[in-house]
């Protein structure tokens, strides 16, 4: 367990060359990542990419084939208490209901730490007030997986993992849950985030890796993905004789040539690049996830 | 979550992890707090053995041989041995199989918690819930049917460490028969089986000697048969002494069984407990 020195010195989570295989197939094939202190790092990928996989690695839940892999410059597999007291996890499965209430738990759990936060302000942060008194098996799903989110932050972690945490939220809750993770990242938490939401990846993330079939497809900001920022861009208008598009490389001149020849305002003018969705069906498609 | 508190940044001095045993013994008392929430359980846990003993009270009368000795004290002793198991092999097992697939393990295991501490706290859950059971017995079977609470010391000291004895061995019992079991739903059944069977023909219902040689060889395996023995040289009289097998109490044997149990079952424990975690068995 030595401290990282130098270049590493800011690395949250280092992987190299990750294999873990399940029977004959390699749920995950040669992974290199690494996600900065600080930083909100997500894991896109369709189901059965290995993000699951990768993230349980990460945690020290399951072992791993082949490569290197440090967690706050320790091996997960070999992870002690030390070590767990450093990361927060909220799993992908809801927690159980339960005869204790959302009070009750959250203080419990709060013992296991040293540096436990306050158990009321961790309730007040995930919006549970108002059930704090109430037990788990009373409450509704996204309830109960704002406890799980709670359960992952009471120990105040450097670095949370959050495997699909707003699966089955409504959209009131999603959005408060990424002003949360967005305060929590502000406050210089390291973040590893797996989802299916794009959106979700795009609001939080500072860096995405796109995983598929066990690889990492494309790796880089939300807004530059797969060379998104440089991609042919689309430039499409409103003439009188109906709507054109004109796929380019350079828009800007484009447009400058197309208000000049309309002499001032360009009727609908709209300059889009590819979406992240677009990018992100392209990658998994060409990587062979989806079939 | 409307109203989001922005949570002040963690501290960042060097720290101390809290002792396993305080965790421990706030697991025991969380571990509490759940057995007396789940009112199905505790019904079964504590009106059952009560109904079989005033029941039993109310079917069997009469004495046994020509020992004078009550029938009814016999079961008693049955009764409290029995109970004793239930509350600690088929609970904990149960409790754990439950634990396991409820996914309360895997989320314990992704904290510092350590596993000794899980284990301390299933430990005083058992050791309370027993010890309640089994003062509630006592009390029924004296204030019901005519049982005398042993006189001597040496009757008492003799309690002490075949009750301890026999709640700890039956309790890593039940943790190695949950690491067989792998679902809550089996688990009942992989439990109270054995239980069942072992009560009936470890001297619980019926007198011990009564019954036929083949079982009562087959019963000298398991622990149940030593523990109401050993319970039965606490609250009868030596007069009974005539028709135990041995016409003796066996003490030393008791606690012999019950100790190689105990060894066999935290071999066990040690060796196949799946604590879904890496670093640490």
């Amino acid at each position: 367990m030595t401290q990282a020195t130098g270049g590493t010195a800011d690395c949250a989570v280092r992987v190299r060359g990750l294999r873990k295989r399940y029977g004959g197939k390699a749920a995950v094939d040669g992974i290199d990542l690494q996600v900065r202190r600080g930083e909100v790092f997500a894991l896109l990928g369709p189901n059965g990419a290995g993000k699951t996989t990768t993230v349980e690695i990460l945690e020290g839940y399951r072992s791993r084939d082949g490569g290197e892999v440090s967690v706050l410059g320790t091996d997960p597999a070999r992870g002690g208490r030390a070590w767990r007291s450093r990361i927060g996890i909220v799993s992908q499965s809801e927690s159980a209901p339960s005869e204790l209430t959302v009070r009750e738990m959250i203080t419990h759990f709060s013992t296991y730490y040293p540096k436990a936060r306050d158990p009321e302000e961790i309730i007040a942060a995930v919006g549970l007030q108002d059930q704090a008194a109430s037990r788990l098996r009373r409450l509704s799903g996204g309830q109960r997986r704002r406890v799980d989110v709670a359960l992952g932050l009471v120990g105040s972690p450097e670095l949370l993992f959050l495997d699909e945490p707003t699966t089955g939220f409504d959209p009131q809750a999603r959005r408060a849950f990424w002003d949360l993770v967005a305060g929590l990242a502000g406050d210089g938490m390291t973040i590893v985030l797996t989802t299916h939401y794009l959106d979700e990846a795009e609001a939080l993330a500072d860096r995405v890796a796109v995983l598929a079939a066990g690889r990492i497809a494309a790796i880089g900001t939300p807004g530059d993905l797969g060379g998104r920022a440089t991609a042919a861009a689309t430039v499409s208008w409103q003439a009188p004789d109906g709507p054109h598009a004109v796929l380019t490389q350079t828009p800007t001149c484009y447009v400058t040539e197309l208000a000049a020849s309309f002499g001032g305002e360009i009727p609908g003018l709209a300059v889009t690049r590819p979406s992240l969705e677009d990018r992100y069906l392209e990658l998994i498609t060409q990587n062979g996830a989806l079939t | 979550m409307t109203t989001l508190v922005r949570l002040t940044p963690a501290r960042a001095e060097a720290v101390t992890l809290p002792s396993v045993l305080r965790i421990g013994a706030l697991r025991g008392m969380l571990e509490i707090k759940l057995f007396f929430r789940q009112r199905e359980s505790v019904v079964f846990t504590f009106a059952l053995p009560v109904i079989l003993l005033v029941l039993f009270g109310q079917i069997f009368h009469g004495k046994i041989g020509h020992t004078g000795v009550d029938f009814r004290q016999y079961f008693i002793a049955g009764i409290i041995a029995s109970g004793l198991m239930s509350t600690t092999f088929v609970n904990l097992g149960v409790g754990i199989a439950a634990d396991r697939t409820d996914g309360t393990l895997r989320r314990l295991a992704g904290t510092p918690m350590s596993a000794t501490a899980y284990f301390v706290g299933k430990a005083i859950l058992a050791l309370v819930v027993s010890a309640l059971e089994v003062a509630i017995l006592l009390a029924v079977g004296v204030a019901l049917l005519g049982l005398q609470l042993p006189a001597t010391p040496g009757r008492w000291i003799t309690f002490g460490w075949v009750f301890a004895l026999g709640a700890v061995t039956c309790s890593l019992l039940g943790i190695a028969v949950s690491c067989v079991a792998h679902s809550a739903r089996s688990a009942p059944a992989v439990l109270n089986l054995p239980y069942l069977v072992l009560s009936f023909i470890s001297g619980v219902y019926f007198v011990f000697s009564s019954l036929p040689k083949g079982l009562q060889q087959i019963a000298a395996l398991f622990p149940l048969k030593w523990l109401c023995q050993g319970l039965r040289s606490v609250f009868l009289p030596d007069r009974l002494l005539a028709v135990e097998p041995a016409h003796s109490w066996e003490l030393g044997r008791v606690a012999l069984v019950l100790g190689v149990w105990l060894v066999a079952s935290l071999v066990v424990c040690v060796r196949m407990f799946r604590w879904q975690r890496l670093g640490e068995q």
